[in-house]
């Protein structure tokens, strides 16, 4: 079952979404399987086959999410705050001249604002450990580049539009890769396996190539 | 104690009813693409219906067991041989330690799954013994098997086997093989091509023109040799939107039906990305996943409008038929 609370980004209703999660998550209903909060929704995963599934499904549902939507106010921000190291050299950074040439931002300026602002991890999926985060600074939003990138290597930190990601596998993409991160995004055998939460705050901090050579 | 691969057939994993809680960080269920042939395999060995499994595709594997086992063989049939002997499915069989299980190409269905007494011993990654290749990890080293491979079996598999066979009504012996004179139903196989997958009008399903709409419901697609268990993409009518709306990624499901700009639909299966950002035509309802995961690549499949009431009714008709099946077989088991 998917809520959806409008079809654009809306930061802040996002960090409502990840409190209806919390709040939802809270109750512990042995018949959902997954809360996943999203850009502007909701999923909710439900196990078709449990014995206490409760009929009729939809209608019980929604009564749930109106429930948990009124606790919610307690739940906020259980974010995490999260230091990510990037390495914005030109190594790593494959598009940091492109995206200079096309924002008119000089490559010292990107990096000092993509470090300088505290942003939001808005959702995590696609593949495992992989964040969608917000709050851009709105002076570098490029639209995706024209042709995809065949292969982005893992932990390149990437943006477009409002967004930054940063990839936790080897992946093809269109996205502007403006640095790389030597931290491992999912690893399963960690705990917690993955770098990145929903609702998590993230902070990038520029580091040299000698400090990414030692937190490999 | 373990099995040995001596052939890993085309792409043969270890499977179970898969990880869950962790969608939320992109972290998919996984687990047996038809879960009914998997719950059926672990029954009839006496396994609770998560124990992990072997998931067989198409071409099956050569196995030698190096203990005695209680084994059983559910969902596709693969012709599948004990040291040239038939080997009956959708029974229990005690083989013998040396005893060569030879798989070949799937008759029926596409997919089987071979359960053995106590499961296979790997060690759960977040949760669950099930495979995950496209983030490599689950399973054995996050792969797919290969031969030389030892995939280690339950302490004790041979003492519980033989006393789990032991308690089985009406034993049979055939060809040297000791199985019983019954079998549990396979409840997933495909009867005739086309088969009829329900599935509901999805979240975009408006979007599409008149035509797409229609077609969906209408055409027969063929499940194309490039689908996997990510998903099946089928071929068939191109399906038209009216607009080119730019969708943000929001959650996907098992089952979702979703039509990337080439106007082809991929239907969403076990190890499906959690998100993505294509509009969605439909939605396969539950109980028919399992039927749709046993088409094989060329295989075709007719969609047929279903609501979320018919959905939820074929659900506990199917979930009737699989309890009554178990039933009988843990009664067997608890004496």
């Amino acid at each position: 079952m998917y809520a959806e609370f409008g079809d654009q980004l809306d930061l802040e209703v996002n960090q409502s979404l990840q409190a209806l999660a919390a709040a939802l998550r809270a109750r512990s209903l042995p018949w959902i399987q997954d809360v996943v909060p999203a850009l502007c929704g909701i999923a909710v995963h439900i196990d078709p086959y449990h014995p206490q599934l409760p009929e009729p499904l939809l209608e019980h549902c929604e009564a749930l999410l109106r429930d948990c939507f009124k606790a919610a106010s307690r739940f906020e921000d259980a974010g995490r705050s999260v230091e990510v190291p990037v390495c914005y050299e030109a190594e790593f950074g494959l598009d940091l001249l492109d995206v200079a040439e096309r924002t008119s931002v000089p490559v010292e300026d990107i990096i000092r604002r993509h470090t300088k602002n505290v942003h939001r991890v808005l959702m995590v999926g696609f593949s495992p450990g992989q964040p969608y985060i917000g709050g851009l600074d709105a002076k570098l939003a490029v639209p995706r580049r024209a042709t995809p990138r065949t292969l982005m290597p893992a932990g390149s930190v990437a943006i477009a539009n409002a967004q930054t990601a940063v990839y936790p596998y080897a992946t093809p993409g269109g996205w502007s890769v403006i640095g790389r991160t030597p931290l491992k995004v999912f690893d399963p055998a960690r705990d917690p396996a993955s770098l990145f939460a929903p609702g998590d705050r993230v902070r990038f901090i520029a580091i040299g190539r000698g400090e990414f050579e030692r937190l490999l | 104690m373990s099995l040995h691969i001596l052939r890993p057939g085309l792409m043969t994993t270890v499977q179970d009813r898969g990880r869950h809680g962790m969608q939320h960080l992109g972290v998919v269920p996984s687990g047996a693409m038809d879960p009914v042939a998997l719950e059926l395999a672990n029954g009839l060995v006496g396994n609770r219906g998560d124990e992990a499994v072997l998931e067989i595709t198409v071409l099956g594997p050569e196995i030698a067991f190096e203990c005695d086992a209680l084994v059983a063989l559910c969902g596709a049939q693969m012709d599948a041989r004990i040291d040239g002997a038939p080997l009956p499915e959708n029974r229990p069989v005690f083989l013998v330690a040396g005893a060569v299980l030879s798989a070949r190409r799937a008759t029926l269905g596409s997919r089987a799954y071979l359960a053995v007494a106590g499961g296979i011993a790997l060690a759960p990654v977040l949760g669950s013994r099930s495979t995950y290749l496209p983030a490599r990890f689950g399973g054995l080293q996050g792969r797919a098997l290969r031969a030389g491979d030892r995939l280690p079996l339950a302490e004790q598999v041979a003492a519980v086997s033989l006393k789990r066979y032991a308690k089985l009504p009406n034993k049979r012996e055939t060809a040297g093989l000791r199985s019983v004179a019954w079998s549990a139903p396979p409840l997933t196989l495909p009867a005739r091509e086309p088969i009829v997958i329900h599935a509901m009008e999805g979240r975009h399903h408006a979007h599409f023109d008149a035509a797409a709409r229609r077609a969906f419901f209408d055409a027969t697609w063929r499940v194309t040799p490039d689908s996997n268990r990510m998903g099946f993409r089928l071929a068939g009518p191109t399906l038209a939107r009216e607009e080119a709306l730019e969708i943000l990624s929001e959650p996907t499901c098992l089952g979702t039906v979703q039509v990337p700009a080439n106007g082809l639909p991929i239907a969403l299966m076990a190890d499906h990305q959690t998100t993505g950002g294509y509009p969605k035509i439909a939605e396969v309802a539950a109980a028919d996943v399992p039927r749709l995961a046993q088409l094989a690549p060329g295989g075709t499949v007719q969609f047929a409008r279903c609501t979320l009431e018919q959905a939820g009714e074929l659900r506990h008709a199917l979930r009737q038929r699989l309890d009554a099946a178990l039933r009988s077989l843990a009664w067997s088991y608890r004496k």
